[in-house]
């Protein structure tokens, strides 16, 4: 008997539906021989890291405040995934909304205008949307790689913010540490419940959702991006212009990056500090590919994905596992999802191995037949 | 020869209930059928019947997952293409394998096995390509070549490992007339020498000019075997799609005959190393006539699509291209859809519809504009999906709703699919490229028909085939495209295929009588 992998005449939707619950499956299982091999009963660490979280009304709150940076960013990101624009750089966006609303916090720090949360939204989109502009115009006008671009801008993102919390916006009355005034009540996003964290953000990520399946789905720049992704050509053919996709996919998660990154100093940090993110930019790749690039799946993909963090904190306070599972189980989770796509496009297919005579087994047929 | 004779001979090679099953699909269905010496054998059938997947077979590229090859009576397993070489067994494929930067020679001293004597093999190449008039210059460079020298070279390297039998797939669809007719006295000659031939075609006139017998495959299966000298194309025909073929009518053209595209001195430079540049290329089309541009694949009309769709702009010259009074050089594809022209690529996968999505978003893609499918920015569903519906309807697509996926459709019906979504727009213009390539003649009569009706309403029709057949039939005048030149375009009734074949090869020949021709294209 041997394996094979065999081209499918159709790509199967079943596979791309089912890819993502098998790879998760495969990430538990995985889960189980890591923490066996690190000394640990296996099961009570699954619990605390994937159940133990969700028992708790607080635990269910947290869940949706760590959801909420990664659906925002997710949302974006699909979006240009799937028209072939691969922003890498939502980290770096997320840092500018961040500064661009968390610039505006501090500088009214004493006001209690209603007007003044609204406008630290819009900055914090527009923050986000101006350092994405950057790799957009790069690559219309000089064809630059913006996987690159995107990535690189990411860590001056962080070096800016650095340089800021650390010199010209450091807290006066702070006693010298590396952070910020705290925001001003009227410019902290309202809680949803008391004795949690669950902000309003939660909210506006949802509506994100409801807004991004229209877009996709019922409106012309959504078709736009699925045929532009699907096939090229036929994009031209009809003349739907390339550069101003582009264009759009940046801003686009641009701006929610730059959304999610004010929505998380204006909700649960509620200043500007050195760190602000736990690596969400970057994660929220995961959680767009997870969910199927689909705003639905986004939204699941999201949950998922911030239960790795919150299941990471509960299994080191509970059970005294090193921080690095958490990034751990996201890269495993990864590498399954990678593999069972391939499912898609292809079928496993035990073989027996080929007896001799007319009924044999395929050649690497193309290569010789080139040859001649 | 006659058939007496070789029915006392043993089968050169004799295939039994041959079976291969694809994902999907049973490409070849208990296929049976022998090939005598000196037999020319012609395979017979329509896109999809499962012929390449057979001559696969026999030259061992793919291998059967059940029934017998017997090569001179004995049963053989052909595991590959050089195990079929060792048994005496040559191809041509359609699509040649050559290296575009190596000369004729390096090239076909590549496929010598073990070969190293270059003196001995240059004069056994020199002495065969005289014996079968297929001359060859060894130390051009291939990228320099036309195609029909081109197939020269894969056929002479055939003809080196001596077969017995030899295969060719397709091989006159990239040819001129001039040059079938030296490959069949070539043909002809190698197979009263004893080196039976494999030939696989659907152009019918040819089997019947050059065949002596002929298997005909339909879905995979053999369904009949008859003599193309007492056939005709048309009961051939009939064989091989199981169905009455019928002769487009020419309705009686209507309205004002004004001029709807004309195209003057447009030269463009090809985007890729291997594309053709255009040179001065001028045309007109009017209302109400169909005017064909036949020519040899790779010759500049993919950038001549690629000009008059809008894919490629002439910033420049913007005047270059006027439809119906306005230029559009340098206007993107959408001004030129709400001028009322309209454009079927060649391509249909992935060019001129997409296959992973439904026929409703098919339709959409190109006709959202003109039909107001577009509500608020929002894509209106219920209109999308009824215009998919009437197309589905109107032009007889099998398919199983405007929900299936593009995707799904056989050619034929993808293609009778596209060319209903353009022209149910109303088009004043339509540019169609190849309108029926890889299409089953079935289907390949509705759309011929359709072309003939739409510009009988007073549409100007454009038509690039390299079907020099189908440009015959459909066409009121013709225009030859060579190396990016066109030739002025004639009335059909007015011109010999003898002329078009000059003016399709026509600058290799000139450039073979008059060598300053050769230095002009040299420098």
């Amino acid at each position: 008997m041997a394996l094979r992998l065999e081209r499918r005449a159709q790509h199967s939707q079943l596979m791309v539906t089912l890819s993502p619950v098998i790879a998760i499956l495969l990430t538990l299982l995985s889960g189980i021989v890591i923490f066996a091999l690190l000394g640990k009963d296996p099961f009570l660490s699954l619990y605390t890291f994937f159940v133990l979280p969700l028992t708790s009304l607080y635990g269910l709150t947290e869940l949706g405040v760590k959801a909420t940076p990664l659906i925002l960013i997710g949302i974006g990101l699909s979006f240009g995934f799937r028209a072939n624009v691969w922003n890498i750089g939502a980290e770096g966006q997320l840092t500018l909304g961040a500064i661009f609303g968390g610039g505006l916090g501090i500088a009214f720090y004493d006001s209690d205008s209603a007007l003044l949360l609204p406008a630290m939204i819009l900055a914090g989109v527009l923050g986000g949307m101006a350092w994405a502009a950057i790799p957009a115009w790069l690559k219309t006008r000089f064809n630059a790689n913006e996987i690159l671009t995107s990535l690189m801008l990411t860590y001056v993102a962080v070096l800016l913010l650095s340089y800021l919390v650390h010199g010209p916006w450091r807290d006066p009355d702070g006693y010298n540490f590396p952070e910020s005034r705290m925001f001003s009540e009227a410019g902290t996003l309202p809680l949803l419940l008391e004795a949690s964290r669950l902000h309003l953000g939660a909210v506006i990520a949802l509506l994100v959702v409801v807004a991004a399946w229209v877009l996709l789905t019922k409106a012309l720049i959504g078709f736009q991006l699925r045929v532009v992704g699907l096939a090229p050509a036929a994009a031209r053919y009809v003349g739907f212009r390339q550069k101003r996709l582009i264009w759009f996919c940046l801003l686009f998660s641009g701006g929610l990056a730059g959304l999610a990154g004010l929505s998380e100093v204006a909700g649960p940090i509620g200043q500007l500090t050195p760190s602000i993110s736990p690596g969400y930019g970057f994660t929220a790749i995961i959680v767009a590919f997870l969910g199927r690039l689909h705003p639905v799946g986004v939204l699941f993909a999201g949950l998922v994905m911030a239960l790795t963090y919150i299941g990471g904190e509960a299994a080191q306070i509970e059970i005294g596992l090193p921080a690095a599972v958490t990034g751990l189980f996201q890269g495993v989770l990864l590498f399954f999802l990678l593999a069972c796509d391939m499912l898609s496009t292809y079928r496993i297919r035990f073989v027996r191995q080929p007896a001799a005579g007319p009924v044999a087994s395929v050649k690497p047929a193309a290569g010789e037949a080139a040859a001649q | 020869m006659t058939t007496n004779e070789t029915a006392s001979e043993t089968a050169l090679l004799e295939l039994r209930g041959i079976t291969k099953a694809f994902p999907g699909i049973l490409a070849n269905d208990r296929i049976g059928f022998s090939i005598m010496p000196h037999e020319i054998h012609a395979l017979l059938g329509e896109n999809g019947a499962g012929k390449s997947t057979l001559v696969k077979i026999i030259y061992g590229v793919l291998q059967a997952d059940a029934g017998e090859i017997l090569w001179q009576g004995r049963p053989v397993r052909v595991s590959g293409p050089a195990a079929a070489r060792r048994l005496g067994i040559g191809m041509v494929f359609q699509h040649f394998s050559l290296f575009e930067a190596m000369t004729v020679f390096e090239n076909i001293a590549l496929a010598m096995d073990g070969e190293r004597d270059n003196r001995a093999l240059r004069a056994r190449i020199t002495t065969l390509s005289k014996t079968y008039g297929l001359p060859l210059d060894l130390d051009s460079h291939v990228y320099a070549l036309s195609v029909g020298e081109r197939q020269r070279i894969e056929i002479v390297r055939c003809l080196l490992q001596n077969p017995k039998l030899l295969i060719l797939d397709e091989p006159t669809s990239v040819l001129t007339p001039q040059e079938v007719e030296r490959l069949f006295e070539t043909l002809r000659q190698l197979a009263r020498e004893g080196c039976a031939i494999l030939y696989i075609s659907h152009k019918l006139d040819e089997v019947k000019a050059l065949c002596d017998r002929a298997t005909i495959l339909r879905a995979g299966r053999t369904v009949a075997e008859c003599d193309p000298k007492v056939e005709t194309a048309r009961s051939m025909a009939e064989l091989m799609i199981g169905a009455k073929v019928q002769p487009p009518s020419r309705p009686k053209a209507s309205g004002e005959r004004a001029e709807r595209l004309s195209v003057a001195g447009l030269s463009l430079v090809a985007e890729s190393a291997f594309g053709v540049d255009l040179r001065d290329l001028s045309l007109s089309v009017s209302g109400g006539e169909i005017l064909g541009i036949a020519g040899i694949a790779g010759n500049g009309q993919n950038e001549l699509m690629a000009a008059l769709t809008g894919e490629r702009l002439l910033p420049v010259r913007p005047d270059a291209i006027v439809i119906d009074g306005r230029p559009v050089g340098s206007l993107g594809p959408p001004a030129r859809r709400a001028l009322g022209a309209v454009f079927v690529p060649e391509e249909r996968n992935g060019h001129a519809a997409i296959p992973a999505m439904s026929l409703a978003e098919n339709a959409f893609l190109t006709a959202f504009r003109r039909l107001g499918l577009l509500k608020h920015g929002l894509m209106s569903e219920a209109p999308t999906r009824r215009f998919a519906g009437r197309i589905i309807a109107d032009y007889d697509v099998r398919t199983t709703g405007a929900q299936a996926d593009a995707g799904s459709l056989s050619g034929g019906n993808m293609q009778k699919f596209i060319v209903g979504r353009e022209m149910l727009q109303e088009p004043g213009l339509l540019v169609i490229a190849q309108p029926t390539w890889g299409v089953d003649p079935g289907a390949a009569s509705a759309i011929r028909q359709a072309l003939l009706d739409l510009a009988a309403n007073g549409t100007a029709v454009l038509v690039i085939s390299q079907d020099l057949d189908e440009i015959l039939e459909i066409c009121d005048r013709v225009a030859v495209i060579s190396e990016g030149k066109l030739s002025e375009a004639r009335p059909v009734a007015e011109i010999t295929v003898e002329e078009i074949g000059l003016l399709m090869g026509g600058l290799h020949d000139l450039a073979a009588q008059a060598p300053e021709g050769r230095v002009e294209r040299g420098s």
